[in-house]
């Protein structure tokens, strides 16, 4: 059998040293399977970002190990991570400061092409056009500098540039984020276009629940830095089975008016990395949190096939019968 | 729109908001009609370019001078005394003595509207001592008692730390404790959660909720988020490229838009997306991007627009009464029926 | 930070009267220093002891020195070599200060060396430090450049280290990293091209600064040699008729206000252009 394409192993990262350690990633682990969308959802200090760093080793861990198709690059030096570049491309959040102001289009794109020696010469201008075209843009655009397009448009030629060099995978942290609605309804559109069209796995970090329930296969829902539950997008999102991702769900507004506003609010800030709560992170602002909770870290529970929690109150935590989320109800 | 509803606390009809600029003049707001009523939320929902924020600042006199400036309309604004004066006409000296005592105003990115030198009690008691004319004591008393109804723990021993201090939520609760320190009647709040995490955002939105039932405020919520919007509002005007197009109720507006442009929004959100036969789960996007070009005289929704015929590029629609406090800017509203 | 055109950036940047005024000003000198053997009414050089220090008149529109030499001519010719060192040095300290600041901005590892060093050199008075140095190295015009681009270098590191702490952090360059771009590549393409406008305010400040220095070298005798005509030594060799001719000295002193105001003037705009939060407050 062919590995994952991605398999992260209690993967730790913690920035700075006692007693300012921020403990931005604990003992996280994973997989991203060939053709699948995963996603990373969590707010902010939930170590979603640093992860998509670790595994294109634009940071480096702490602890743990990170395999790609196979290969551990965990450890090995920047010198050794340049070949397998190639291989995993990063989509960021902010259209604007992506780009770099003063090159063209064309310089932007080329050089991901240089830094692997790709379609070097004539076949330059072809190919630039290609993938232009491919992300809905024009091949004139090549001569433009990024100030001249839109938010979306620009996001498009972040999305060219890693398209470029034909990754196997692409982390997507925030794409969409930044962008006005109906400019994010044409690039998730695009995403999920270009996912098919190129066989692409992707690892997609975002904040939105909607958002990633749309886009992803399997998603991971992550709290200060730890997983708090895994599984398939629906059951994740219909059903979900921890109380930090219940409560997600509850806050995330609705489309729809009518929807049942009983709502069960998180009191209190999410603590900082700085110093973390004992045990079960999510204790301190947890309705069912109890002395247990601050003794032991919870094992990750199964709830049925790929479906997997970590709360020591399993049994507690029936599966919330929350309103379906579609449209076709609404209308 | 009399006896049911509660009284009127703003009024916009026709504004218009003009620029003056090195390319010549703009106009970045147009025909813009909004009602606020005491005790209710109206939310003003667009997207970037769409002139909503540059139609709170010409409510509250903050326009940029002397480059911008209200050129033609009404902001009817009934006061504390029950008096109705037209802002639009209301001299900046005057305008001084509105904010913070009878309109004020929270933004989305409280760290940069706090002064970080000093506490945040200190600032409280600062806006309360010129505006409520108490004493020191009398003041920071009253700093102590705002900080504890937005629900910040601890009130009395955080009334004395600094803005960077404390977390985005906190700072924003802190926001909105200034701006209800002198009892306003209009809240203007411009994108307040859109910095923070969700599961804050929940939190702000119902101390808003809150604050404005037991206070009586009327409220103009300014967003982009549809899904606040459905949560917060009772009444809704959308804004498409600084034209008005859509006012009516908040459960009017998702159950039958009556502007193509509102339809179109709603149907973009991920939530909506119908499941395709190959799994993908397309979202029927606005095709093309907000036209920057002020050129033609049309509705400026009609390039993007599936409803279009050539008439609608020919002149701007007016807003149009179709129902019950439902205004839409369509010629064709009938057909999206 | 986004390119605009050049015609653009001019209108905005003489939209100030003042910059404007400035910019003719220096493209005035530089333009008299370039052409001076055209537009010089008599040689630098050529003494007449009988026609020793004459007020202005039409003859000698700004009189003549202790020679005899007409004033005028001088301030021309000196032109050259006062503009020119101060031209020398802004490239030399350019180079120098921003090969210095994108290393120590970028390499974490080497910040700290670089720095300490950049410290050391500020903590020292700039005109002590360029005394020291021409004292050591010799009196020459060569050795002035020198001199004036080892005091000037270390503000230069300054100005383009902090802005390559700032770009590096951009995702900009974060993109290219991860993309597999060369360090090279990062170095030039990204950073230094966009911290390009920091340093060129600093080079007009600079030169302004370096024409100063140049004179005060020169006058306290540890520059130029009197026998080059710099506006410096003109008011070094004139300084002692200056109770019977004022002249001698006022011209070349005003040469040298002129041309520092006039830089500094038009680094002031460049930096209110080019620094986007002052930008929007104009």
């Amino acid at each position: 059998m062919t590995p994952p394409l991605v398999s992260v192993h209690n993967l730790c990262k913690r920035f700075g040293q006692p007693p300012a350690l921020v403990h931005a990633v604990e003992d996280v682990s994973f997989e991203v399977r060939r053709g699948e969308v995963l996603g990373l959802v969590g707010e902010s200090g939930s170590g979603k970002s640093t992860i998509g760093r670790l595994i294109l080793r634009a940071l480096d861990p702490s602890e743990g190990d990170i395999a790609f198709d196979g290969l551990p690059i965990a450890r090995i030096s920047q010198r050794q991570m340049r070949p397998l570049r190639r291989r995993m491309q990063m989509v960021f959040q902010d259209p604007y400061a992506s780009l770099n102001p003063r090159l063209r289009v064309r310089d932007i794109i080329g050089e991901a092409l240089d830094a692997h020696g790709l379609a070097p010469g004539k076949a330059r201008r072809a190919r630039l056009a290609t993938l232009l075209e491919t992300v809905g843009l024009e091949a004139a655009h090549a001569d433009r500098f990024p100030h001249e397009f839109s938010g979306g448009q620009r996001q498009r030629i972040g999305i060219a540039r890693a398209l470029a060099v034909e990754p196997d995978l692409i982390i997507a942290d925030e794409p969409v984020s930044a962008l006005d609605v109906s400019v994010q309804a044409q690039v998730l559109n695009l995403l999920q276009d270009l996912r098919r069209r190129f066989g692409l796995s992707m690892l997609f970090i975002s904040h939105d629940l909607d958002v990633v329930e749309l886009m992803c296969d399997r998603i991971i829902v992550l709290y200060l830095g730890r997983v708090m539950e895994i599984g398939p997008a629906e059951q994740v999102c219909r059903s979900p089975r921890h109380p930090y991702t219940q409560a997600l769900l509850a806050a995330s507004p609705r489309p729809d008016p009518d929807a049942p506003r009983v709502r069960r609010l998180l009191t209190g800030d999410i603590p900082s990395p700085l110093s973390p709560p004992s045990g079960c992170v999510f204790r301190t602002r947890c309705p069912l949190a109890t002395e247990a909770c601050a003794r032991q870290i919870p094992p990750m529970i199964a709830a049925g096939h790929d479906h997997a929690f970590a709360c020591i109150h399993a049994d507690a935590v029936p599966p919330s019968a929350l309103p379906e989320a579609t449209g076709d109800d609404i209308r | 729109m009399s006896g049911i509803h509660p009284a009127h606390v703003l009024a916009i009809r026709g504004l218009d908001v003009r620029f003056r600029t090195e390319a010549g003049e703009v106009t970045p707001v147009r025909g813009v009609d909004l009602d606020v009523f005491a005790g209710r939320v109206t939310a003003l929902v667009g997207e970037s370019g769409s002139g909503k924020s540059v139609t709170s600042l010409a409510v509250i006199g903050l326009l940029p001078r002397p480059s911008g400036g209200v050129a033609a309309g009404s902001v009817a604004y009934t006061g504390k005394s029950g008096v109705t004066v037209d802002l639009a006409r209301t001299p900046a000296s005057a305008m001084r003595a509105y904010r913070g005592s009878e309109i004020a105003m929270i933004f989305q990115e409280p760290m940069t509207s706090l002064n970080p030198v000093l506490s945040v009690g200190e600032q409280i008691a600062e806006q309360v001592r010129l505006h409520m004319r108490l004493d020191a004591a009398a003041a920071w008393r009253r700093a102590e008692d705002m900080l504890g109804l937005v629900e910040i723990p601890d009130a009395r021993r955080r009334a004395h730390d600094y803005p960077h201090q404390m977390s985005g939520g906190m700072r924003q609760r802190v926001m909105i404790a200034l701006a209800m320190s002198c009892n306003p009647r209009l809240l203007i709040a411009d994108e307040p959660t859109t910095a923070l995490d969700v599961t804050i955002q929940a939190q702000i939105l119902a101390l808003i909720d809150q604050l404005r039932k037991t206070h009586g405020m009327g409220v103009l919520f300014i967003t982009h988020n549809l899904g606040v919007v459905a949560e917060v509002a009772d009444t809704v005007s959308v804004m498409y490229a600084g034209e008005m197009v859509e006012r009516t109720d908040v459960r009017t507006l998702f159950r039958a838009p009556r502007h193509p442009y509102s339809q179109a929004l709603i149907d973009c959100l991920p939530a909506r997306a119908a499941r395709a036969a190959d799994g993908r789960r397309l979202i029927r996007a606005i095709p093309g991007s907000v036209a920057t070009a002020f050129a033609a005289p049309g509705c400026r929704f009609a390039p993007r627009c599936a409803f279009r015929d050539d008439a609608c590029e020919a002149a701007l629609p007016d807003l149009r009464e179709i129902g019950e406090g439902h205004v839409s800017r369509c010629r064709r509203w009938e057909a999206l029926a | 930070m986004n390119p605009i055109s050049a015609s653009l950036f001019l209108r905005r940047l003489f939209r100030r009267r003042l910059v404007l005024f400035a910019f003719v000003v220096l493209a005035l000198i530089i333009l008299l220093a370039i052409l001076a053997p055209l537009v010089a009414p008599y040689s630098p050089t050529g003494m007449r002891v009988i026609n020793r220090l004459k007020p202005p008149s039409t003859l000698h529109w700004f009189g003549t020195d202790e020679f005899g030499r007409d004033v005028l001519s001088r301030i021309i010719h000196g032109g050259r070599a006062s503009l020119g060192i101060g031209m020398a040095v802004v490239v030399t300290s350019m180079l120098a200060g921003t090969t210095l600041g994108l290393v120590a901005g970028y390499f974490r590892s080497l910040d700290a060396l670089i720095m300490r060093g950049v410290d050391a050199m500020m903590s020292l008075p700039d005109i002590l430090l360029a005394i020291f140095l021409v004292a050591v190295l010799g009196a020459s015009a060569g050795n002035v450049v020198l001199a004036l681009a080892i005091v000037y270098t270390p503000r230069v590191v300054r100005v383009v280290r902090g802005s390559t702490l700032v770009v590096r952090e951009l995702p900009f360059v974060e993109a290219a990293r991860t993309l597999g771009v060369s360090t090279w590549q990062i170095l030039t393409r990204h950073i230094l091209l966009n911290v390009a406008s920091p340093i060129l305010v600093q080079a007009t400040f600079i030169f302004a600064y370096a024409i100063l220095a140049e004179a005060g070298l020169s006058f306290l005798g540890a520059g130029v040699p009197p026998e080059t005509p710099t506006w410096g030594t003109m008011i070094a060799s004139g300084q002692q008729f200056a109770d019977r001719a004022i002249w001698v000295v006022l011209f070349p002193g005003l040469a040298i206000v002129l041309s520092a105001l006039s830089l500094q003037l038009l680094g002031d705009g460049l930096r209110d252009m080019l620094d986007p939060k002052l930008r929007k407050a104009l």
